[in-house]
């Protein structure tokens, strides 16, 4: 029982830490934010997902033990992780955090532009939230 | 014997992960690059975690991935809140 079913645990792992390795590299080499929360998002949830898999895997071939609360943690991070990218990437968008360089679109300018008011509408309420603080 | 030694090469390569994406905490010119690629090494923290379970053959530490990856998740979502309104909890006025 020890020597190939562990073994299918073990390869997953291994992918794992591979496609998170991968994703690093490319969080330190790619120039902007947005095509950062690229690579930081999408294969960074592959390789955890890979790695919790091949745990999964591991506990119910060499114990027989199915766990649930890793059932549940993995339906956790799938389920939060694009969505953190998401709100990071809006926040940094609204933020005005510049694109890089040769950037050939950029779909969201036109619809900011067309609701500026809503944005001058939140910075005015910024503006009264920082007075009351400050009085 | 083979089997050890793949966990604890994983364990090294999530290792790497942890201080590539450490150089963008650093490095990163915008607060939004921080806050992700501190958002990523939880991530890479929870993969390790579950390694090391398999490497140590223990049920413990289970609970401790729903843990880091809910505070992870909370932490990230109230740092782009403070980032895009500069208020976490908005109240009305």
């Amino acid at each position: 029982m020890s020597g190939s079913s562990e073994g299918i645990g073990a390869v997953f792992i291994l992918i794992g830490a591979i496609i998170s390795l991968i994703s690093a590299i490319g969080n330190v080499r790619f120039p902007d934010v947005y095509t950062r929360s690229h690579a930081a998002s999408k294969s960074s949830t592959l390789g955890v997902l890979c790695a919790l898999v091949g745990t999964l895997l591991y506990f119910m071939i060499s114990d027989g033990y199915f766990s649930i609360r890793l059932i549940l943690g993995i339906f956790f991070v799938f389920l939060t992780a694009p969505v953190a990218a998401h709100v990071i990437c809006r926040a940094a968008y609204r933020h005005q955090v510049p694109l890089v360089e040769g950037t050939t679109q950029d779909e969201l300018k036109d619809y900011y532009m067309e609701n500026e008011n809503e944005n001058l509408i939140i910075a005015s309420e910024d503006n009264l939230i920082e007075k009351e603080a400050g009085t | 014997m083979t089997f050890e030694i793949i966990l604890i090469v994983a364990l090294s390569l999530l290792m790497l992960a942890i201080m590539a994406n450490l150089y963008r905490v650093i490095k990163g010119p915008s607060s939004a690059d921080r806050v992700q690629a501190l958002d990523s090494i939880g991530i890479n923290l929870i993969a390790s975690i579950s390694v090391f379970s398999v490497l140590l053959h223990t049920h413990a530490f289970f609970d401790l991935i729903l843990l880091i990856g809910i505070l992870s998740f909370i932490g990230t979502v109230a740092f782009a809140r403070f980032i895009e309104r500069g208020v976490v909890i908005e109240r009305k006025q």
